[in-house]
């Protein structure tokens, strides 16, 4: 039997009737083999295998993990706590990969976080994991539970001199604790105001200490680029980014769904052979790459690999890499001002752009939408773009985020704009 | 100040120290705090914000600011339960609109309001992380997929016969 962790690593303890995989069929499928592997290692050593591996951050930003972790005082820290938290408050529009791994297989994220640890030298972790998400927080608390039993957390972790405790933190729901400022923020029971860098998380974080914050996807390819090494990962990958990636698709499709490709996968073969195609009689007109904050890519970019250079190039961000696809009967004037409302509604109302400007946007889209258009409002969304996208006029990248979308549907589909101002009315709201 | 911290309950007071125990001051578990009181009450009063405020050394002009922020803290009553119903960009594309007026007219309320018997309270939420099945909502702590008129209108109903069970 070929070994599907071989391939498939982050989904190899996924099945089809997505049951909780435990201590005991974790450890079976090799499971706290990559932390065994880990402790023998000195942590510089640790480290030199994570950034040889090229693994990049998979909560949409695509940093290399290697080198944010390298940021992290080591042997002249100041003594004190230092941090590694996961960032699991999955709440970017269309996004639903974190979730399948939370809940199918918990020991996977807590196996990559004690080796993360162990590489930074954190003693004490936190999962920062969204108030929604029931189950996950249920297998979670188990699989810790399990962990702590089974001597993989605590005190002397497998018999060595480190240790670390783990702590699940639920939150109370807010979209910009994903943001690892707010999240910071979030956890020392704050509101979820973004904090302006430098200093950065790594120096002065969490309580002012050194602190790492992780998506779970990264940090969930960290006991197995351990275990398997460097140039395993690397060879999982199609194009110039190595390992594979958690990719879905959502949307009026055949097949929506998530599921574990080598990165570089082209956008085609994830709409067409893995979500299926277009459900009948609908075609598709354009695709948010890696969810609600991305900009929108069209037919003509099906063939390009889905990566964080090719889609970069392309205009748009690959993001999560969960896909949301616009399809010839849903207004895109209506799904940009879906967008922009959450985005209004989630700002954490610190910066005057986001604050004021999020809820104009809407604004002056609902009125397009409802038929009372003007004219000189193509300019004033055009002048929002402009101003609220620009980086640096915020502490944070939730208003740029927003105009993401909102600016490539004006550069791809103007002519529904121009129609729902001409006809005052919503041409697909009309059709039915 | 003995009789702010008397209207919490020991049972709250007990895991909020909890919390406490492995935070560096008391105002770190503030979030962790109102979810406690939430979770007994259903809902965080006036009453319970002096109170905790006083348990955690802040003032309660700082916790009501953190209380109001998030999403999930309801600063008024609501039903005996919420029903978060997800009107984020996948679940709009695929029709979530009209189903949020299809429950609205079954129980008769729009978002933000509560049931006259007190059982459901509607609230939009932010992209519940579900896309593929889209529509969704939560009722409760029950996540629901791939909603209908129909499949809402048999939650609802079975969500009654199991209440009528436990009455």
């Amino acid at each position: 039997m070929t070994d599907r962790g071989l391939t498939h690593p982050l989904t190899r303890n996924v099945h089809q009737d997505k049951r909780v995989t435990d201590l005991a069929a974790y450890e079976a499928n090799g499971g706290y083999r990559g932390l065994r592997k880990a402790v023998e290692m000195t942590p510089a050593d640790c480290l030199q295998v994570v950034k040889d591996s090229n693994l990049r951050g998979r909560g949409g930003a695509g940093f290399p993990t290697g080198m944010k972790w390298s940021f992290v005082p080591m042997d002249n820290a100041p003594p004190g706590h230092k941090y590694l938290i996961a960032n699991a408050d999955e709440m970017e529009p269309g996004t639903f990969k974190d979730r399948l791994l939370m809940e199918c297989d918990p020991h996977q994220l807590v196996e990559g976080m004690i080796c993360s640890a162990y590489t930074i030298q954190a003693d004490i972790a936190y999962i920062f994991l969204r108030g929604e998400y029931i189950k996950s927080a249920q297998t979670l608390s188990d699989a810790l539970r399990e962990a702590y039993a089974a001597g993989y957390l605590g005190k002397n972790i497998l018999g060595t001199d480190y240790s670390l405790e783990l702590y699940l933190h639920t939150s109370a729901g807010r979209y910009i604790c994903g943001e690892e400022t707010a999240l910071i923020s979030s956890l020392e029971g704050k509101r979820a105001n973004p904090r302006a860098k430098p200093p950065f998380p790594q120096v002065s974080g969490l309580w002012g200490r050194p602190t790492i914050v992780n998506n779970v996807e990264t940090l969930c390819n960290i006991c197995h680029i351990l275990d398997r090494g460097a140039d395993w990962f690397q060879q999982l990958g199609h194009g110039e980014d190595a390992g594979t990636k958690m990719y879905g698709v959502s949307g009026n499709v055949v097949n929506p769904g998530c599921w574990e490709l080598p990165i570089g996968t082209t956008v085609r073969e994830i709409l067409e052979e893995h979500a299926g195609g277009m459900l009948p009689g609908y075609k598709m007109r354009g695709f948010l790459p890696g969810g609600g904050s991305t900009d929108f890519l069209t037919e003509e970019h099906l063939d390009l690999a889905m990566d964080y250079s090719t889609i970069g190039k392309a205009g748009s961000r690959m993001g999560t890499g969960t896909m949301i696809i616009l399809d010839d009967q849903t207004c895109p004037v209506g799904m940009v001002k879906n967008l922009i409302e959450f985005f209004a509604h989630e700002s954490c109302g610190f910066c005057t752009p986001c604050r004021d400007g999020l809820p104009w946007t809407r604004d002056v889209l609902e009125e397009i939408e409802a038929g009372r258009g003007r004219e000189e409002d193509m300019g004033i969304l055009n002048h929002q773009v402009a101003f609220i996208g620009a980086i640096g006029n915020t502490h944070c990248a939730l208003a740029p985020g927003a105009m993401e979308p909102l600016q490539s549907a004006l550069k791809y589909f103007p002519e529904d704009f121009e129609r729902h101002i001409a006809g005052q009315s919503c041409p697909y709201c009309d059709a039915g | 100040m003995s009789a702010l911290i008397n209207a919490l309950s020991t049972r709250e007071l007990a895991e909020i120290d909890d919390e406490i125990s492995h935070a560096p001051y008391r105002s770190a578990v503030a979030i962790d705090a109102l979810k406690i009181v939430q979770a007994h009450r259903g809902w965080v009063s006036d009453e319970s914000i002096k109170a905790l405020a006083t348990y955690l050394e802040m003032s309660a002009a700082e916790l009501d600011s953190i209380a109001t922020f998030y999403n999930l803290i309801y600063r008024r009553p609501v039903g005996d339960k919420v029903i978060l119903f997800c009107d984020s960009v996948s679940c709009w594309i695929r029709g979530c609109a009209k189903l949020e007026q299809h429950i609205g007219d079954r129980l008769g309320i729009k978002r933000g309001e509560t049931t006259a018997d007190n059982r459901y309270t509607l609230l939009p939420v932010p992209c519940l992380g579900a896309c593929d099945k889209a529509p969704v909502m939560m009722v409760g702590d029950d996540l629901h997929e791939n909603l209908t008129a129909d499949s809402i209108d048999a939650i609802l109903a079975d969500d009654s016969t199991s209440r009528g069970e436990h009455d």
